[in-house]
């Protein structure tokens, strides 16, 4: 409600901001925001993270993007980028762009159709040889994408083997920015070059990211910062200090936490601070290989101790949103109703009735308070991560399972959890683009390498390529839900709770749009502008 | 005299060879490697593209030929290619270097420019109200933790001054860098000014309890020239060493001061390169710092033969 409240004070601003004839756009100025962290590299192909994204696609121009007006993310609001149209095929199986014309990239080479050939080759694994990605995550979005051919310098046409709506969606994302063919995966990594409103004129690790406005950029008169300088600040309360010092004109993108957000206003008070969903969620990764969690019962009274009300009163003032994989309506285009969702396992309304019902299967199988279960709950060494395990550990008490805490560093996680060396793990999750077959192919779909748990179910393999091919939405959104009702139920990978925090900005800092269904898609910066 | 010298260069040519070995091999021994955080940082793990990366990095190569091509660069100035940034380690170690070296040295400044002549005046004034305030101040020096102080040294700086010293690479001249570091130097230096007041102190108190002293006393020197002349010198010898041993150490320091105040120096640096586990990063940084340790180490013993005319080394 409390976050209804802001977003339509938001709305109501920005309606105010667009009808005011004072609020004329300013050319020049430098935008100063905080980072949180060092990015891996500056490739965002290669890395699934908000920290390169949130910089780096300033720097690129995707075929088609989000609208970065709008504040929901959909397949009706995609509009052109690289490409001036596009069009599909009578099948929907061949989807053609006619390019724009003209574009230059950042060293001065013509931007071709090539370019989106070769970027998309490498991308989804089709050409096995290319040098520009070293790394590729998302392969398994493109595994539908059989080829991509050109027609000439300005038309390119991507060939899927079924239909696909998603398809356009996954090109919107600020996942899919189109590289160039003519530089090297390290220049990619390291100082990129794209055709977007901003050049990496510096990325140095521990200091900042320095980008500039693009004289040559092909969008005329655009952007309006003639500069953006990212500082590297890890330390939190340094970058809040730095932020409401006015050193920085923005903090990082959903960095202010609830019981942060108080400080903030409180020290700068003309803030412009938004709460908004992230599209991020807490969720359970159970080994459901090896005992105790290969027993399905034991991953029902698993589910039955959770409390989601109570995780998000703690982690965020009950700010987070209760929801299945897919991020809950409004905000969210495809989470399923709310009385649907009480239905399910782990998201029952009568907590104490369903601790009670996990009690009972626990005592079934000889577990009582004074012989427990001992479990271990492995998770990240990382504070957003901690904090949920060790409530997950104390509600699990209410269902005789004791578990105790294993931080595990970052850079042996993955090699844990591919190896099955846990019990159960607390883990975060990042959508990026709010479709179904981003969230389910990556991490329920049997072939996925981002499917942690492997989670292996035909049937549900089955209904995922089946929604995928549904064209009309109606009958895709059941398909949806039918297949969050079958998660569920397998106790596949249990969500705790879709996280809910704040961004704020200076009110100098004009033409700000937060989208409230992804992270990952509003970062081009070419509508921004100071009024300094 | 030659011939100790010769000695103790040899010793620590050896003890440099024993450092790279064992940060070669610990390095090795610790879980994971650069290509597990490149590919966890992506969110995936592919053993395809995972065996490509540890390829490229020659990883995958023995022991020995990794750590002999590490030494034979180091022998020719090339500190190799850091993993994670992709460019040559002496250009990412390089620029950091004068930016810790300053913080240091201006910490350093500090802790001798408030430690001594106030362990000095609470030694002379033993007892007084000034003794007990000092030694409350010296106190809290070596109780407060450095993150706290700097948190703290912060909101203060935003309260009275509405600005944080943030760091700019672009600030250039004497003045402009020491009121851009004066704040994170004396954080740190607070701990080792501490240090160095208390051992001042009890050095001071122990030597004018000598007999010496109080025949200079008897001789009518004045205090001035007791307290300077005759006591302070030969009080210094164990504050020589303690100052040698904190600015060889600071690093520690300098790691937790450079991550409040957002300092781009090398301690920060050789943290984060830990945690990438970047290789080429963390073996030329602890090499050096191990130099640091073990010429500081040189330094003070050569600096006890100037401040003690009866120490000799043959």
């Amino acid at each position: 409600m409390r976050l209804r409240m802001v977003l339509l004070a938001a709305g109501v601003a920005g309606l105010v901001a667009a009808a005011s004839p004072s609020f004329a756009q300013k050319q020049g100025g430098t935008l100063r925001i905080s980072h949180r962290e060092n990015p891996p590299s500056a490739s965002i192909h290669e890395e699934s993270t908000i920290s390169v994204v949130q910089p780096f696609m300033a720097v690129f121009n995707n075929l088609v993007v989000f609208d970065p007006k709008e504040k929901v993310n959909s397949p009706d609001h995609i509009v052109p980028d690289l490409a001036e149209s596009w069009s599909w095929s009578d099948d929907k199986t061949k989807l053609t762009f006619k390019l724009h014309q003209g574009v230059k990239w950042h060293d001065g080479k013509p931007f071709t159709a090539k370019d989106v050939k070769c970027t998309f080759d490498a991308v989804a694994g089709l050409d096995e040889k290319s040098e520009i990605l070293r790394k590729s995550p998302r392969k398994i979005w493109y595994q539908n994408l059989k080829e991509v051919t050109t027609n000439g310098d300005n038309e390119v046409t991507f060939v899927l083997g079924r239909p696909q709506s998603s398809f356009l969606s996954m090109l919107a994302s600020g996942y899919a920015p189109i590289y160039s063919c003519h530089v090297s995966g390290r220049e990619m990594r390291t100082k990129p070059i794209g055709t977007g409103p901003f050049k990496v004129v510096d990325f140095r690790r521990n200091e900042g990211i320095k980008l500039v406005r693009n004289p040559d950029y092909w969008k005329k008169g655009l952007p309006y910062l003639d500069a953006i300088e990212w500082k590297i600040v890890p330390n939190r309360a340094t970058r809040m200090l730095g932020f409401q010092s006015g050193d920085f004109d923005m903090t990082f993108d959903s960095d202010v936490t609830f019981p942060l957000l108080k400080d903030v206003m409180a020290q700068r008070k003309d803030a412009v601070c938004e709460a908004r969903p992230t599209n991020v969620n807490s969720n359970i990764l159970v080994n459901r290989d090896s005992p105790p969690f290969n027993n399905p019962e034991v991953r029902h009274a698993l589910v039955d101790a959770i409390d989601n009300h109570a995780f998000a009163e703690i982690l965020s003032q009950g700010h987070d949103l209760d929801g299945a994989a897919m991020l809950p309506p409004p905000y969210g285009k495809w989470g399923m109703p709310k009385e649907m969702l009480a239905s399910l396992p782990g998201h029952a309304t009568d907590i104490e009735k369903s601790r009670a019902e996990g009690r009972k299967i626990m005592e079934k199988l000889g577990y009582t308070a004074d012989k427990p279960l001992k479990i271990k709950v492995a998770t990240r060494n990382i504070e957003i991560y901690r904090d949920p395990a060790v409530i997950l550990i104390d509600q699990l008490k209410k269902v005789h399972i004791e578990a105790e805490l294993e931080p595990i560093d970052s850079s042996v996680w993955y090699n844990k959890i591919a190896k099955k060396d846990y019990q159960i793990g607390m883990n975060l999750t990042g959508v990026s683009v709010d479709d179904p077959d981003v969230n389910f192919y990556e991490n329920f779909y049997s072939k996925s390498e981002r499917n942690y748990t492997g989670y292996n179910n035909p049937e549900v393999d089955k209904l995922i390529d089946q929604q995928s091919a549904e064209t009309d939405l109606e009958k895709r959104k059941k398909l949806v839900w039918e297949i969050e009702k079958k998660l569920a139920e397998d106790v596949a990978r249990p969500v705790i709770g879709h996280n809910v925090a704040n961004t704020c900005w200076s009110p100098k800092l004009k033409g700000v749009n937060l989208q409230v269904n992804s992270i990952y898609n509003g970062w081009r910066f070419e509508d921004y502008w100071l009024d300094k | 005299m030659g011939a100790y010298l010769v000695r103790r260069l040899s010793l620590m040519a050896v003890t440099l060879i024993g450092m790279s070995i064992l940060i070669f091999v610990l390095l090795r021994l610790v879980p994971g490697n650069v290509a597990d955080i490149l590919l966890d940082a992506s969110g995936n793990d592919d053993p395809k593209e995972k065996a490509r990366i540890v390829h490229d990095l020659g990883l995958d190569r023995p022991i020995a030929e990794q750590y002999w091509q590490w030494i034979d660069g180091l022998a020719h100035g090339d500190l190799g290619y850091a993993y994670v940034s992709e460019r040559p380690a002496i250009e990412e170690i390089g620029p950091r270097i004068p930016i810790s070296a300053k913080l240091a040295g201006l910490a350093i400044f500090f802790a001798i420019l408030f430690g001594v002549p106030l362990g000095v005046v609470s030694a002379v004034r033993q007892n007084t109200k000034l003794d007990y305030l000092l030694r409350i101040v010296s106190l809290s020096g070596l109780s407060f933790p450095s993150f706290w102080l700097g948190l703290l040294v912060l909101m203060a700086a935003v309260q009275w001054f509405g600005k944080i010293p943030i760091y700019d690479s672009d600030a250039h001249g004497f003045v402009a860098q020491v009121k851009m570091l004066i704040l994170p130097a004396i954080t740190v230096g607070f701990r080792s000014s501490a240090l160095i007041m208390r051992l001042t102190r009890s050095s001071m108190l122990e030597v004018l309890r000598q007999d010496y002293v109080r025949t200079a006393r008897s001789k009518g020197a004045s205090n001035t020239s007791v307290n300077y002349d005759h006591a302070l010198r030969n009080a210094l010898l164990p504050v020589v060493t303690v100052i040698g041993i904190e600015a060889a150490f600071l690093v520690g320091g300098l790691i937790v001061t450079e991550t409040v105040f957002n300092i781009p120096g090398v301690a920060r640096f050789l943290v984060e390169a830990i945690r990438w586990r970047d290789y080429p990063i963390v073996q030329n940084l602890t090499m050096l710092i191990a130099f640091i340790v073990v010429t500081m180490n040189f330094l003070v013993d050569m600096a006890y033969m100037a401040l003690d005319p009866r120490i000799k080394y043959s």
